[in-house]
This record gives C-alpha cells, structure tokens and sequence, in this order.
C-alpha cells in the first residue's frame, strides 16, 4: 500500500507531529513499506479466531474507595516547562 | 574482582574481605576508564553510589544484609529513579529529572544495591540495536564496529565489558533477549505480570517486562529473586506466592524434553549461527534431555502483528508528552497546537515518530478492523502455537536472533530489514511467555545466545536450564580481551 500527500497530512494531524513540506515524501515512502509488511497478515484465515489484547486471562483488579495519593503538585510541577501557583501554563487559548 | 559470580561477591562482602564501597568504587573506575569508548552509560551517579555503598557496609556490619545488599546495579535508562536523570534515550526527556522510582528501582534500593548510573537504549526502547538513542550509538564491547543489539543495548555491554555485575533491561520484542545474545551475557524476560511495570516509561504496555541482564543464569536468579514480586501499582502485576528463583539450580536435565522447532532452522538464518545453537542443543542433550521436533506454524505472522500492535499502544501512551507538564517544551510556540506539535516533533527521533504515526494509523476510522483487529487475532495465533508446543515438551530451543551482531549504521536506514531480525524473539511477547538467553559460542568472532522458552511461570526451570549448560561450558566466563 502506498501512502500520498493526503494521508501524511492526515497521519500528521492525528498524532500532532509536524511533517515539514520537503520531508513527507520522505516520510510517506517509509510509512508505505511498514504498511507492506502489514499486508502479509491478509493471507491468514482468521475467521473463527478471537481477537486477544492481552497476554494475561486476568481480570481488573479493584481496590477499597480510599484517597491513597497525596498532594504532591510542587514536586511534580518543579520539573514543568512553565507553572506557576500550582497551574501549568500554555499559550493563550481564550482571546 | 569484576570477574567474580554475585554470590562470591557477596561471600567476601559478607566475610569483610571486601567493602561495598570498595567494590563500587572499582566499577565506577572501570567506568571512567572504558566507558567513553563504548558510550554504554546515558548517566553515571558516582556520588549517589557511594552514598549507597556505605549504607550498604554499615548493613553488612551491622548483619542486616541480604545476598545482594553491597553489590552495585545499573539501571537501564528507561526506570523512573528519584532524583536522576531519566531519559528513556530521548530529547524528549534530557531534561526530565523523575520524581519518584520505578517498582524495580524500590526493590533494589530496598535490598541495598548501589546505583552506579543508568545505561543507554535505542529510544523509546524502540530499536534492535540502540542507536536511535539522542545519545549516541552504543558499542558491542566485543567489536566496536558492531551495535551491541537493543534495546537494552547498554545494559549488555556494560555487562559483557565488567562495567556493573548486573543490570536491569526490559524486553518488549527482544530487547533484553537480542541484546544479550549480542553481547554474549545471559537475560531473560519473565512471564508478563511477574515484574511490576509501574515507573518504567510505557512502550507498549501488553508487551512490556523487565528483567535482569547479568554474566550467568545462576546471577540472573539472584536479581530476579530481588525484581519480581506484586504491586498493586500495576494494574497487570501477578498476586502470586514468592518464588526463590534459585530453588531449582541444580536440578538434573535428565527426561527434559526440548522441542526444537523445525520452521526456526530454515531460510535466512546465519550458517554459523546455525552452527552455534545446534552445537549447543547437542549439548543440552549430553546433559539427559530428550530432543523432540515441534512445529510453530505461524511464526512468519508474528512480525508484522507486532508491529500493527506495538506502534498503536505506543501511539497511545505516546500522546503524554506534549510539552506541558515535564520533557521538552519548544521555543516560543505561537499557540497551543504549535506547541503540541513543535514540542513533539523537535523531542522525539525519526524512529519514535514513525511508530507514533503508524500506530495511529492502524488505529484509525477504516483501518482498525484491517490492521489492528487483523494483528489482534494473530496474536492469539501465535500465543496457540507455543500452547500446542508445550503439550509435547517442556522447553523449546532455538536461535534469538538470525545472525549475530551486524554493524553500526548497517541496517538504520532500512526499518523493515531491522523489523524482520527480532522473527525469533516477538512471537515470545505476543504470548507473554517466559523466554532466557545463555552465550553458547560464536559467529564471525561476534557471540551468539541460545534462546530457551518455557510455559508461562517457567523462570526458575529456564534458569536452571542456562545454569545446567553453564556447568558444562564456558561461553559465559569470556570477555573481551581489552575489558579482561
């Protein structure tokens, strides 16, 4: 399967990584090959078999409805690019 | 005194012939000495580690010490340790100094095992022979021109050059596994659920498992006793009773049964390496156990469902570094997507962001039920084949890699070719099974590991399998001539 323009800017914008002009037919030859890899589970008869997400046949271990974590934001805030008075802060979104 | 087993080591600890602090001090030299070179470590804490070597003596005095209290650990950089730098091999995270310690980092602290740094990895952990790492290529101790595999890249070299006695790795496809059997040490990646993930940068986490990376099976016991256990921070941790990992050392081989997989000794696997693993079957055999030949019919399916499946948890896990709460934040963004985008496009490395991309992909409106579904039920294909195995023997033997170690920059710019080396050790993780590598000799003078799988829970018998075929070679003793 080979991947165009249109789908990299699309890739691009799900995943919020920049794909700059020069590079996404660069980027989109590469994608193209994982995707033929891909293509060789298409062969496979798959169809009475269950999806399996996950290696364990385990399920969601609950716990008691009790506060186990404490306030520990200045400590964690202390290694954000920007906070201050215990907020995180972007650019402006609101005008 | 590098050359020494963990448990000598920590007989002359326990007996006062050595001090932790002595012992740490040697490996923190050897690391100024050798490490430039081989560029293993990303961080190198001598300070801290001489500050737990000396909490490790006065324990040692005082008699409250275990096997390994006193013997000095190097972390792969991909475990949150407190206070230091945790970078996972990214720019993405250089800066990120973690706030609190992985699970294994606790369990190790606890027993009194100083730290002497944190050890490089292809990014992300998403490589097979770290040198997608923001730090640079790693180097095979045993030839530099070689990548020492990935992507616990480093930890196996430190390893194999004596710069620490043991290491932790994690192994998502392969990634304690390739780099061990490149490097000549033995790893092993346990039954997922077994080791607590909690604090280990997220790849894709039905895949992720730690493990330790040391010179023998019998070393690899010892960290595993010290690694696993229940947390309830991790939602997938095992509540099972504790193991002695070491209880099953010196069990006899005899009536074991090994099944050797015919599709594993076919096309595109290394002659010499050939060699070497069925060299060292024969061996296994020698030692009373019984070769049987099985079949896994769908192992050319594993490879690419886990590259639909992996990216596409990466993809997820991922999306947190967006440059707003810690890792690198870009230069003056204009606004908020600018910053989303800039941050992660600047922060992460070519590789990291085209599994991110095609993970997403595999994801996406139209194309989950072809691609991730499809992947999903071959997962469970591949899982079904080594079940069936296992009702006809009780190990299965075979290569982990295709060759041995290839050299730097010869597969970085061909991303499927680099993909299709990890074929024996990813149906391993679609299972979530249990799986070693022991050195078992060489090819092109480069070492080459034997891969032993067992059932689910099987570690102790996998380790006292290396650790039977380790009395009766001596693979895992060499070293490099110039780290001796």
């Amino acid at each position: 399967m080979s991947l165009g323009k249109a789908e990299v800017e699309y890739i691009s914008r799900l995943t919020q990584i920049e794909v700059r002009e020069e590079a996404v037919e660069g980027v989109a030859q590469k994608l193209s090959n994982i995707l033929d890899l891909f293509a060789q589970m298409e062969a496979a008869d798959t169809q009475d078999v269950l999806p399996m997400a996950h290696p364990l046949d385990a399920v969601q271990r609950l716990r008691p409805d009790v506060v186990t974590e404490v306030d520990q934001h200045e400590k964690l805030q202390a290694i954000a690019p920007a906070a201050a008075e215990a907020h995180y802060l972007v650019p402006q979104v609101i005008e | 005194m590098h050359n020494l087993t963990i448990k000598q080591m920590s007989e002359k600890l326990h007996a006062g012939d050595i001090t932790s602090v002595q012992l740490t001090q040697h490996y923190l030299d050897r690391i100024a000495q050798f490490d430039g070179e081989l560029n293993a470590y990303v961080t190198v804490t001598p300070e801290l580690a001489i500050q737990m070597a000396e909490e490790a003596d006065q324990r040692l005095a005082s008699g409250d010490a275990e096997l390994l209290t006193g013997i000095p650990v190097a972390h792969k950089d991909i475990f949150c340790t407190d206070g230091v730098k945790t970078s996972c091999g990214s720019k993405m995270l250089d800066n990120f100094i973690a706030p609190y310690d992985a699970h294994v980092v606790t369990q190790l602290k606890k027993v009194g095992m100083p730290i002497l740094g944190k050890t490089n990895m292809d990014e992300f952990a998403m490589g097979s022979s770290s040198e997608s790492s923001y730090y640079g290529a790693t180097k095979n101790p045993w030839d530099h021109q070689a990548v020492p595999g990935g992507s616990s890249g480093g930890a196996a070299a430190v390893i194999a050059a004596g710069l620490a006695p043991l290491a932790t790795g994690t192994d998502t496809g392969g990634s304690i596994r390739q780099p061990a059997s490149f490097c000549g040490i033995t790893g092993i990646k346990p039954t997922y659920g077994v080791v607590s993930r909690f604090g280990i940068i997220a790849y894709a986490s039905s895949f992720d498992q730690a493990g330790p990376m040391t010179r023998s099976a019998e070393d690899s016991a010892w960290l595993l006793n010290a690694m696993a256990g229940f947390d309830a921070r991790d939602s997938t941790s095992l509540e099972r009773e504790k193991i002695d990992y070491t209880a099953a050392l010196g069990h006899s081989l005899k009536g074991l049964k090994v099944g050797v997989p015919a599709e594993y000794f076919g096309e595109g696997l290394d002659a010499e390496v050939e060699a070497v693993v069925k060299n060292a079957i024969a061996e296994v055999e020698k030692l009373g156990a019984e070769i049987v030949e099985i079949h896994l019919p769908n192992k050319d399916l594993a490879v690419p469902s886990y590259y639909v499946l992996a990216p596409a948890e990466a993809s997820s896990n991922l999306s947190r570094f967006d440059g707003v709460r810690f890792g690198y934040r870009c230069e003056q963004p204009k606004d908020l997507t600018d910053l989303y985008k800039r941050s992660r496009s600047e922060g992460f490395g070519e590789e990291v962001k085209r599994r991110i991309m095609v993970g997403a992909y595999a994801l996406s409106a139209g194309y989950y039920d072809e691609y991730y579904l499809k992947a999903q039920k071959l997962r469970r294909m591949v899982r079904d084949d080594f079940i069936k195995a296992f009702q006809s023997c009780d190990v299965i033997m075979g290569p982990v890699a295709p060759t041995s170690a290839f050299n730097i920059g010869e597969k970085s710019d061909d991303q499927v070719s680099m993909y299709l080396s990890d074929l024996y050790t990813i149906p391993v993780n679609l299972g979530g099974l249990p799986a070693l590598s022991v050195p078992a000799g060489f090819a092109q003078n480069r070492p080459v590991g034997l891969h032993i799988v067992g059932p689910y829970f099987s570690e102790a018998q996998l380790l006292n399998i290396g650790h039977q075929f380790q009395q009766v070679t001596d693979w895992h003793t060499k070293t490099p001539a110039q780290y001796q």
